[in-house]
């Protein structure tokens, strides 16, 4: 009966080819780690960001009168309510420690160069995206920090030239955050998701076909590859297992671990928190945009710095693959990055007064400076990890680029 | 029909240029269709009709400070006591340099909009100004900038005294 049905459909629509070529045929580096997981787990929070987010919609009111208390009838009456905003709420925290966690690995092991720069640079839009949508759906809730938080960002457009002011009063339709800028974030954040996910499918599919990078950093052969499922398909299963365990433990556990104190004070337009911050997963930029003493510099400062990764392709100028694995230098740029994004975050959560506004802008520095050096330190590299001898396979293919590039010139 | 036959004896200049008009105006009746959607972004006529507001400051004793809202805006208003206009006077501010007789209409009354010029935050009184919580902007007692991040001084604004105790806001 269903190899009918099957057959009824392939004939009107390319099911089987489909999930044969995508799927139970596609061919995936055996080598990939548990690193090449964080993918598959975005794209799961994802679908739990939009289910949680359709049922919190049935109870939310978008009306500056009413969002706050809206929430606490979802958390106190709604059967379950706490339950699917705690997910959803977590489920943000969640989405971006997934997402910053496959941005490293690509950063990591160079899985930005050629070929996969339009790779890179959709899951970049992504990125964009995703932050719009998290900042949005934080006003939501109506509380204080959610009120302070879109005043603050919603001012930056102050910065741009001539037309600022017209510029914020537009976004927020008013002369303040109030109940325009509530709907309209409501409508924006029920929009964004569905263009997360059209731009997720853009993703995946520039993602089959420039295939998987791998740890080795080479190209494997066909006899390396080996069927996605269902190999991949059980190695990712695994991996969504931990991070079940890891998300759920806060759920239930500690679900206000990433709720802000001060947001359970509802908005007030005539009184500013003694302390604001925004959430953890802006911090490091928040840290940026305060390190320069200037409105405007801050706010370009802070855009580059969500921007520059989409540089990548381009600022690394070394030919051999495998990003960090075989290029010492690189690698302990990419470390001291990470930690560097560390410090960011810290000083970004407290107040900027003596050292820690010193510790700011020496961080803000580091951070520009690892990508701004990384064209002259990666050529220089390269001729050093040449000399000093490679694996055969990874050096045959970067003579063959250098190779290449040299006969273009 | 091939190509060459569609294209025989015809004017492609012509045809490229009807081309381009029939683009040029098709893009223009995109924007156009655009703009309803863009401008009823902008503040309703209801937010706008709440343009001025009248205050009673007659409560305010000399040295205190009220918010009032305006525009959904909160206003400060000070009541400087002798010591604190002279102090004022006698200054020219930080880095926004502005006389203090220019942001006053009455020495004994400041009147300014309450929020930093900085990223919108509502600054907390201090005895000699207002601090922002925000990102630590100071200002005085005339409401300007003396250090942090903010640019400007506090705005003024627009005011005029309808009656000894009364103040219109949103009208100068």
């Amino acid at each position: 009966m269903m190899s009918k049905i099957i057959a009824w459909v392939d004939q009107r629509f390319p099911l089987t080819s489909f999930v044969k070529h995508e799927l139970t045929e596609y061919p995936t580096p055996r080598n990939l780690s548990y690193w090449w997981g964080f993918g598959f787990l975005a794209g799961f929070v994802l679908v739990i960001q939009i289910v949680t987010g359709i049922f919190l919609a049935m109870h939310y009111k978008p009306d500056s009168k009413l969002a706050f208390d809206s929430i606490q009838h979802i958390m106190r009456e709604v059967n379950y309510g706490w339950l699917i905003r705690y997910l959803h709420s977590t489920g943000a925290s969640a989405f971006f420690a997934v997402i910053y966690t496959h941005m490293a690995r690509t950063l990591y092991y160079g899985s930005y160069r050629r070929p996969r720069e339009l790779l890179w640079w959709t899951g970049q839009g992504l990125l964009l995206l995703m932050m719009a949508t998290a900042f949005m759906g934080y006003l939501l809730p109506w509380g204080q920090m959610s009120y302070w938080g879109a005043q603050v960002i919603t001012s930056l457009f102050k910065a741009t030239p001539v037309y600022g002011e017209q510029i914020v009063t537009w976004l927020r339709g008013g002369f303040t955050v109030d109940d325009p800028t509530l709907t309209r974030f409501f409508s924006l954040h029920y929009l964004f998701p569905f263009l997360i996910f059209g731009a997720v499918i853009v993703h995946l599919v520039a993602l089959h076909t420039v295939r998987s990078s791998n740890p080795s950093g080479i190209n494997l052969a066909d006899k390396d590859n080996i069927p996605f499922h269902p190999y991949f398909t059980v190695k990712d299963l695994f991996g969504l297992g931990i991070f079940m365990i890891i998300y759920m433990l806060i759920v239930f556990f500690k679900p206000d671990f990433f709720i802000e104190a001060a947001n359970n004070i509802p908005a007030n337009p005539m009184q500013t928190p003694a302390h604001i911050v925004p959430e953890w997963y802006f911090l490091p930029f928040y840290a940026i945009l305060r390190s320069v003493p200037d409105l405007a510099g801050g706010v370009v400062a802070m855009a580059i710095s969500v921007l520059i990764f989409a540089a990548m392709p381009y600022l690394d100028r070394s030919r051999i693959t495998g990003g960090a694995r075989y290029r010492p230098v690189y690698r302990a740029m990419f470390y001291i990055f990470v930690i560097n994004i560390f410090v960011l975050g810290y000083v970004g959560a407290h107040p900027p007064t003596g050292t820690l506004k010193t510790v700011g802008e020496i961080s803000t520095m580091i951070y520009f400076m690892t990508f701004l050096l990384l064209p002259f330190i990666s050529r220089w590299e390269e001729k050093f990890v040449l000399a000093k001898g490679l694996p055969p396979a990874v050096e045959e293919m970067a003579r063959k680029e250098i190779a290449e590039a040299e006969g273009n010139v | 029909m091939s190509e060459e036959t569609m294209n025989e004896g015809a004017d492609l200049s012509r045809r490229e240029f009807l081309g381009t008009v029939t683009a040029g105006v098709a893009a223009a009746g995109v924007a156009a269709a655009c703009v309803p959607f863009v401008s009823s972004m902008n503040p309703s006529s209801d937010v706008l009709a709440k343009a001025t507001a009248e205050i009673d400051i007659s409560g305010i004793a000399p040295g205190e400070e009220k918010t009032f809202p305006w525009q959904g805006k909160p206003v400060f208003v000070v009541h400087r006591t002798p010591e604190e206009i002279k102090a004022m006077e006698s200054s020219n501010g930080g880095k926004d340099p502005e006389a203090d007789a220019k942001r006053v209409q009455k020495p004994e009354w400041l009147v300014v909009i309450g929020i930093c010029t900085h990223l919108g935050c509502v600054p907390n009184k201090t005895s000699s100004g207002w601090l922002c919580p925000c990102h630590g902007s100071v200002y005085d007692n005339s409401g300007r900038i003396i250090s942090g991040p903010a640019p400007k001084n506090l705005h003024i604004p627009p005011y005029h005294f309808v009656a000894e105790n009364k103040i219109l806001i949103g009208k100068a």
